[in-house]
């Protein structure tokens, strides 16, 4: 069963600007789908209209079976939990759960049921009575959380819940939100700009760039088959190496040198390869370049290097030896080469 | 001896680790901010004392030789009298019911402009109407329209209504407040938007946001807004001698000059009465603000968000 259908959705702004350009997506029952990509991309605009912050222009939006377009947001049946918490600052944590069942005039011994319940669940019991100034900020997005759950909605929103926390506390609230939704399993659409998050978290992701969807897949796809080269070189950290080539014959050329290449797409092409699959080669069979710059982060070591007039960067293992006269010879498997068309950025599959 | 020396040593070792040597220091205590600050006093403080000790004597004694120091002893009869004295042409207004007067006054000026202007903030702040900061340029511009220049219009409206001596009469002219408004306005602004999309998924309309968030995040505010206007209302002078030709409805600030007038004939004016009448009037609004100090000085200067 489908729990969220958004069929074509326009947002166009009173002064022209066109914040969604039609944008299509289902989220299934239960699945956790995240909105991916950079600032202005309309990724919380669509999730705004999703919970009915934002009107919206064109298209519809399908909730549980019935077109929620003109709904108020507490009529939808969603929670959302915002960036900065959005809690009541002079209610305790109680009251603040309770806030939204009041105002549906739910039963006090029901409230009171799903408080517990959901303080039980995210472990913030003993924090019931304190207000939200008396709480850390991953407590307080616990809260935030809480008050999604004790309406047993349809769907939860999420509108980047995690930017305020510092970094250890995030990873750790991945993992809590992932789990907790898991357990609900409720629906739940992420939206997030960091890439890290939308792979760890997400069924599938939709990644969107300037209003428009550019491509929709689980993780492992999207990493494995990038769509464009906005995918390509957005999802992945570091991101991908893009380099000007071109194919002819069984051949592959770079700034002049060529490779065995077996694909069938000739013509000049945008060639796309993970620095995490290049390797310094021993012999000289592969890429020549020059090292520029040496990262050391660790456990890798990202390796900048100069091919022609282009820049590359390799991940290894920060055990392997790196020639000391800074002249490598760069390996790949040709099954790892991405190809992308030069003008439009699509990922050519031949 | 060892422990002057000892202080001395004392003294120079933190005047050292402070930054600012230039200023004298004794013992830690700066003089000249305290004698700045004792002339201060002084110069404000002074007239009152006098004002008070006055007030314990005889008038005609204060008729002959000016203000007085010293205690006269006669404060206990002279404060009763103001208290309880019926005094006016119809012989019915007493000391307690100016009083009562001038807290219906200052109390509903008060609450009356905190209502106001919040409604007015609200509905600039949280609404979509056309030409908003319109309005709210209008309302900030009647504060170039003080009482005093429109107070012949504003006369003639309320007398058309019929409320010269009413209580609404004397308060509901004066609650329009453009610098509420514009303290509750730049309040509302702070508050982070995602409170009021929150609230509308909780299911809160306009009404309950109103009332369940932002009057309660209003608090601090509210009291110290209340404190400042119920000062300026209990000291309006001007509007309810205009308003009010029924002594029934005088307030103690009009009082006190009812006192001086009582000179009929012979009689020597009732210099001790009209002091302790002004030191009465002093009470309440100075209470106030010792009471509510602390609120006053939060709201102005922090906000619970």
């Amino acid at each position: 069963m489908t729990t969220l259908r958004i069929k074509n959705v326009k947002k166009v702004y009173p002064n022209g600007a066109e914040a969604v350009k039609g944008v299509s997506v289902d989220v299934e029952d239960g699945e956790l789908v995240v909105f991916v990509g950079p600032s202005g991309c309309g990724k919380s605009t669509l999730l705004r209209m999703v919970a009915g912050l934002e009107s919206v222009t064109e298209g519809e939006i399908e909730l549980a079976g019935r077109v929620v377009n003109d709904l108020e947001p507490a009529d939808r049946n969603i929670a959302m939990v915002f960036q900065n918490y959005a809690l009541y600052p002079h209610m305790s944590v109680r009251k603040n759960l309770a806030y939204g069942l009041r105002n549906r005039k739910t039963p006090q011994n029901e409230i009171d049921a799903r408080v517990n319940e959901a303080a039980d669940l995210l472990q913030i019991a003993e924090f019931l009575d304190r207000k939200p100034s008396q709480l850390s900020g991953g407590q307080r997005q616990r809260v935030a959380m809480g008050r999604a759950i004790v309406r047993h909605p349809a769907i939860f929103l999420f509108d980047e819940p995690l930017s305020n926390l510092d970094a250890k506390l995030r990873n750790q609230m991945r993992l809590e939100i992932k789990k907790l939704q898991r357990r609900l399993e409720t629906a739940a659409i992420y939206v997030t700009h960091d890439q890290v998050e939308a792979m760890t978290l997400a069924d599938r992701i939709v990644v969107l760039n300037g209003g428009q969807i550019e491509q929709v897949g689980t993780p492992a796809e999207i990493y494995a088959n990038p769509a464009t080269t906005f995918v390509a070189s957005f999802i992945g950290a570091p991101p991908m190496n893009m380099l000007e080539a071109n194919v002819t014959g069984d051949a592959l050329e770079i700034e002049g040198q060529s490779l065995p290449f077996p694909r069938s797409h000739r013509g000049p092409v945008r060639m796309g390869l993970r620095p995490e699959r290049m390797q310094i080669n021993g012999s000289d069979a592969g890429l020549n370049a020059e090292i520029t710059v040496l990262e050391d982060l660790g456990a890798t070591r990202l390796i900048h290097a100069r091919l022609g007039n282009q820049e590359v960067v390799l991940s290894q293992d920060a055990d392997l030896p790196v020639p000391s006269d800074g002249k490598i010879s760069i390996a790949f498997r040709p099954d790892d080469v991405h190809l992308f068309d030069r003008d439009s950025g699509r990922r050519i599959d031949a | 001896m060892a422990t002057t020396e000892l202080d001395q040593t004392g003294t120079t070792t933190a005047a050292r680790a402070k930054p600012a040597p230039s200023r004298k220091s004794f013992g830690g205590v700066r003089i000249y901010d305290h004698v700045v600050l004792w002339l201060g006093v002084f110069l404000m403080m002074g007239p009152l004392v006098v004002a008070f000790t006055t007030s314990s004597f005889d008038h005609v004694l204060i008729h002959r030789q000016g203000m007085q120091f010293g205690w006269g002893g006669q404060f206990a009869e002279t404060y009763s009298t103001v208290l309880n004295q019926q005094g006016g042409f119809t012989g019915e207004v007493t000391g307690w019911l100016m009083t009562k007067n001038s807290f219906i006054l200052g109390i509903g000026f008060a609450v009356g402009k905190i209502v106001i202007s919040m409604l007015a903030a609200y509905a600039i702040v949280y609404f979509r109407f056309p030409f908003a900061t319109a309005a709210f340029w209008i309302i900030f511009l009647t504060l170039l329209l003080p009482l005093e220049v429109r107070i012949l219009p504003s006369y003639e409206v309320v007398q058309q209504l019929g409320l010269v001596n009413t209580y609404t009469g004397l308060i509901v002219p004066l609650i329009a407040s453009a610098t509420g408004t514009f303290f509750f306005r730049q309040f509302f602004k702070s508050i982070p938007n995602e409170l009021l999309e929150a609230a509308r998924i909780d299911g809160a309309n306009a009404w309950r946001f109103l009332i369940d968030i932002l009057v309660p995040l209003s608090k601090t505010m509210m009291a110290a807004i209340f404190i400042i206007m119920f000062v300026v209302g209990w000291n309006q002078y001007l509007w309810p001698t205009l308003m009010t030709t029924d002594e029934t409805y005088f307030t103690l600030v009009r009082g006190i000059k009812q006192v001086m007038q009582s000179m009929i004939g012979a009689d020597i004016p009732k210099y001790n009465e009209a002091l302790a009448m002004a030191m009465l009037a002093m009470v309440p609004p100075v209470a106030i603000i010792l009471i509510f100090q602390r609120m006053f000085i939060k709201g102005l200067v922090e906000q619970e968000k």
